[in-house]
């Protein structure tokens, strides 16, 4: 029989297979509440910090002093620095900020829909998800604003009674950007927060040194467990998860308007919003990989972050790639059916123009790899092999944000005002500066806070359940 | 508030959430009212046990909504009708298809802060003391493995030593009395 032949032979492997469905464990046999409250807690309230976490530590702050480095140059001198010019006003800034939002909505995913969808395997790695969202906010909205060229005037884009007597132009997406990102901040943060409190409660309690329990307790707010403050919390959570999952949809539908609302051949379509979200989503589930594959090794946190949550989430990204590479069909069939002499020439020149090669990238990292592989299960749940996928995609979606902006801007409806980009050092230094700073940020998060929600994975413990004697026996 | 003295209730702690619903239901059955479960993760039985069944969060997060979109929405209009009308490519001033999106937004800002603050403030947090911590086994057990069930004193039934031993029943691990 075919099941049969695909039972694993090694007992270590049989351990960790439920015989119930055939799949990897959601959490490795034998953890008890006290374990893995445990193993959580310790990585934080050890007083040795381990030395690989320095390396990694002094990388990420080495690179973020680059991004200092740059952005006080940039104020200093102004946007000229960067390599945005006519025709190419957009450059690295606009396909850094879509890059990185992006990432984020795979934490908003894994932390709302997922919740929604009682998939109770993402317990485990929602919390570090929605700190990579958080994180990923932070680098990606710092684009914008410093792409305004006088970055000390950015409130001006909010509406408040002024001097002036102006107001903001409410029609435009640019405008919408504000609220959108804002807004997505905002929640991610009140999301991450509130799910955090009742781990902090936790920390405070098995806190040896006095300052880390006064430091817990205070982020604990006095959480002390009772049912009653955890319906209403329960409620709160799901409530908040189901105001995220439409919110992160609108985010990045917004982010697509400000280049489909355009009338430039390339932009100029209605696929954009599903098309963007979808890429959202799998170069968000790439980099979720990108930190979870190290972190369980390094923390040897393997019996809660399973094969099993590596594929899945390899699955995710299958099915989120296809929609993105049915996107890629599309914007290459309205090119052709459309009949427009723009549209077509612009897909021409996408592909075997000057930058062509960027377009080969990304249709190489996006499609040809990831879609070809990830329907194995056995490469799904090859650790090296994931994390070699999740390194490609994260690539191939930073190309595409790059094909977007720089191939359809680059030659549009006048060849005499046609031109080509070169993205400068400056521009070069801001983004790998973000990489350091997102690396740095998500060290510190590793280091101080709870990475893995307690309080959740306890419900999904054997332990957890209310056996029918008692309730039986309730009633008499 | 004025510092209270005295007991604060009588609080049993149990090994596993079924001998705590146990414990819970039968102590409601018995005309207990003034009584908290204390548990290191949700556990809904338990909520049904001591007879907490509703709560007043998604009403808060509906108002908070409503709030948010009527606040962005009549602000979009007074703006690009009355403040500051732009001519716009010809559009009407009150082009209100192009206001969904930050009345949109601010539904969802408001409704989710509303949900967040409105469920801390429900439960009364930030309250940094609570008599509870005073008891030495509860901050032990109650946010890692133990569940705890506590007959409070403001509840008519109580009284020290037939409460202790009406605890006693349920076979808990421990009872011990809460000082303020």
């Amino acid at each position: 029989m075919a099941t049969s032949d695909l039972k694993p032979k090694d007992s270590d492997l049989n351990r960790r297979i439920d015989p119930a469905t055939g799949e990897y464990r959601v959490i490795a046999p034998g953890q008890t509440f006290m374990s893995v409250t445990e193993k959580i807690v310790r990585i934080v309230l050890t007083p040795d910090t381990p030395l690989g976490w320095f390396a990694i530590f002094g990388v990420g702050g080495a690179l973020a002093t680059v991004l200092l480095v740059a952005v006080t140059w940039l104020f200093l001198v102004g946007t000229g620095i960067w390599a945005i010019t006519q025709p190419v006003a957009w450059g690295f800034a606009i396909i850094n900020f879509v890059w990185w939002i992006g990432i984020g909505h795979a934490g908003t995913l894994i932390s709302a829909i997922l919740l929604l969808f009682k998939q109770g395997w993402r317990n485990s790695i929602n919390r570090f998800a929605e700190a990579m969202t958080i994180f990923a906010v932070v680098c990606a909205g710092m684009f914008p604003l410093i792409h305004t060229g006088r970055p000390w005037l950015a409130y001006w884009m909010l509406p408040y009674p002024n001097s002036m007597s102006l107001w903001p132009q409410f029609r435009s997406p640019l405008l919408w950007d504000v609220f959108a990102v804002s807004t997505y901040a905002t929640i991610s943060v009140v999301f991450w927060y509130i799910g955090m409190v009742p781990d902090f409660g936790t920390m405070r309690d098995r806190a040896d040194s006095k300052i880390a329990q006064y430091f817990y307790g205070m982020l604990s707010l006095g959480w002390r467990g009772s049912v009653r403050h955890w319906m209403r919390y329960e409620t709160a959570s799901l409530l908040l998860a189901g105001l995220a999952t439409p919110l992160v949809l609108s985010v990045h539908t917004v982010i697509s308007f400000d280049f489909a609302v355009a009338v430039l051949p390339g932009w100029h379509t209605t696929i954009f919003p599903p098309y963007f979200v979808a890429g959202a989503i799998y170069s968000g589930f790439a980099m979720v990989l990108t930190l979870a594959i190290p972190l369980r090794k390094f923390y040897h946190l393997e019996g809660l972050v399973t094969e099993r949550h590596i594929d899945n989430m390899g699955k995710v990204m299958l099915a989120t790639g296809f929609i993105v590479a049915y996107g890629y069909g599309m914007e290459a069939f309205m090119a052709w059916y459309s009949a427009s002499h723009w549209e077509a020439f612009m897909f021409w020149n996408r592909m075997f123009g000057p930058m062509g090669w960027s377009y080969w990238v990304l249709i190489t990292c996006n499609l040809a790899i990831p879609l070809t592989t990830l329907w194995s299960r056995k490469l799904r749940t090859s650790i090296p092999f994931m994390f070699f996928i999740s390194i490609v995609v994260n690539t191939g979606m930073w190309f595409e944000r790059f094909v977007i902006v720089v191939t359809s801007l680059y030659r549009d409806f006048l060849p005499s005002s046609w031109g080509t980009y070169r993205a400068t050092k400056w521009d070069y230094m801001i983004y790998v500066g973000t990489l350091g700073l997102f690396t740095a940020l998500f060290l510190l998060f590793v280091r101080f806070l709870p990475m893995i929600p307690m309080s959740e994975i306890r419900m999904m413990l054997p332990g957890a359940k209310i056996t029918p004697k008692a309730t039986a026996k309730a009633g008499d | 508030m004025p510092p209270r003295e005295g007991t604060y209730g009588l609080l049993a702690e149990f090994d596993t959430p079924s001998d705590l619903v146990r414990a819970a239901q039968q102590a409601r059955h018995d005309g207990w009212r003034r009584m908290d479960c204390y548990t290191p993760y949700p556990v809904e039985e338990a909520a049904e046990a001591i007879g907490f069944h509703r709560n007043k969060v998604p009403l808060v997060t509906l108002v908070g909504g409503l709030m948010g979109l009527a606040a962005m929405f009549s602000m979009e209009t007074w703006v690009s009708v009355l403040a500051y009308p732009l001519n716009i490519a010809g559009r009407p001033t009150y082009s209100w298809p192009a206001f969904i999106v930050p009345a949109y937004e601010w539904t969802i800002l408001f409704a989710g802060l509303s949900a967040a603050f409105g469920m801390l403030a429900l439960n009364g947090l930030p309250s940094l003391y609570h008599p509870l911590f005073n008891a030495p086994n509860f901050r032990n057990g109650a946010t890692t493995d133990k569940f705890f069930l506590c007959l409070e004193a403001l509840d008519p039934k109580f009284d020290l030593v037939e409460t202790r031993a009406y605890l006693t029943t349920f076979t808990p691990t421990s009872v011990v009395e809460v000082e303020y």
